[in-house]
């Protein structure tokens, strides 16, 4: 077995990836235009921008408020903002990081979240059991590559990604929408959760982590691939 | 001999999220691509881990309930409204 041809294999599902993109690649209509769109009083543009937003801006908020009608709200409240901003909008910062600033700004000051005790999941993210005591694989991983070289994947395996990530614990929940499903940097998610880069690198790992292992438990699990 | 010191798979894996995002320290670095360099488990599980990544970058939004769209939409209507009464 050899894995060297993994950059090649990696390309390609790139490129098979970006079938179901959103916006970490280039899509349809990305946010500048729609911005422009709904300046002019295009409400379809605005329609698209909250659509594509609007889940993680209610887990953002949620992260900082009690329920999530709270959040919801908060939601409402930054959409209102925007549309209020919009004209002073100077693009200087990418409109999604303004846009989910100005949500962590709303969520916090009406969240009642007390000092809050950080959790950040001692458990091993990878299972001390597939390593023996000299720290080597028991069960040795498989590239999902491989997998999905195999046949053209399959929304299937995207939904399986989303059901993951729902259900990890939060703060990782929001440290991995942030960073990986809307792409944000580091040190913005970082500012936006009142975490510390180091301890947002700790939960983005462990998040990671068990996304992989929810994936590879599917990939695995006699998934058919058409 | 070796002039990176060696460490195992286990130490290996809890280096791979953030060598991913270029957060390593030269050190580390050095020493996990001297690991995978001669460790296809490793590899692979370097490989389950950017795939991982790009999947969850290509999770579309959910969609949203009726009720979120109808108020959304009068937040918009509200919003044009102002901006026409300004105009005029
Ligand atoms: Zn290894």
């Amino acid at each position: 077995m050899h894995y060297h041809a993994t950059a090649h294999h990696f390309r390609g599902f790139v490129l098979w990836a970006s079938t179901f993109a959103r916006c970490n690649y280039p899509c349809a209509m990305d946010d500048e235009a729609l911005l422009q769109r709904i300046l002019a009083g295009d409400r379809e543009a605005f329609v698209e921008l909250v659509e594509r937003y609007q889940t993680s801006l209610v887990r953002v908020a949620r992260y900082y408020v009690k329920n999530e009608a709270s959040a919801e709200d908060v939601a409402q409240d930054t959409w209102i903002a925007v549309l209020k901003g919009l004209e002073r909008f100077e693009g200087r910062s990418s409109f999604k990081t303004w846009l989910f600033r100005i949500a962590a700004n709303r969520a916090r000051k009406t969240g009642t979240r007390e000092h809050r005790v950080i959790n950040l999941d001692p458990t091993d993210p990878v299972a001390s059991a597939r390593f023996n005591s000299q720290g080597m694989w028991i069960e040795v991983p498989a590239p999902f590559t491989d997998f999905i070289d195999a046949k053209l994947a399959n929304a299937e395996v995207v939904e399986a990604c989303r059901e993951a990530i729902r259900l990890l614990p939060e703060p990782q929940q929001s440290v991995v929408t942030l960073r990986d499903v809307e792409g944000l940097s580091t040190s913005e998610v970082s500012h936006l959760l009142d975490l510390s880069e180091a301890n947002t690198r700790v939960l983005l790992h462990r998040g990671r982590a068990k996304v992989r292992e929810a994936l590879e438990g599917k990939l695995k699990g006699g998934y058919s691939w058409h | 001999m070796a002039l990176t010191k060696e460490i195992t798979c286990h130490q290996a894996v809890a280096l791979v999220s953030d060598y991913l995002d270029g957060a390593l320290s030269r050190r580390e670095r050095r020493r996990l691509e001297h690991h995978l360099a001669g460790c296809d488990a490793c590899s692979a599980y370097l490989d389950q881990m950017k795939v991982t990544i790009a999947l969850s970058g290509s999770v579309s939004p959910e969609d949203l309930p009726e009720k979120a769209l109808t108020d959304l939409m009068e937040v918009f209507e509200n919003f044009q409204r102002d901006r026409n009464d300004e105009g005029d």
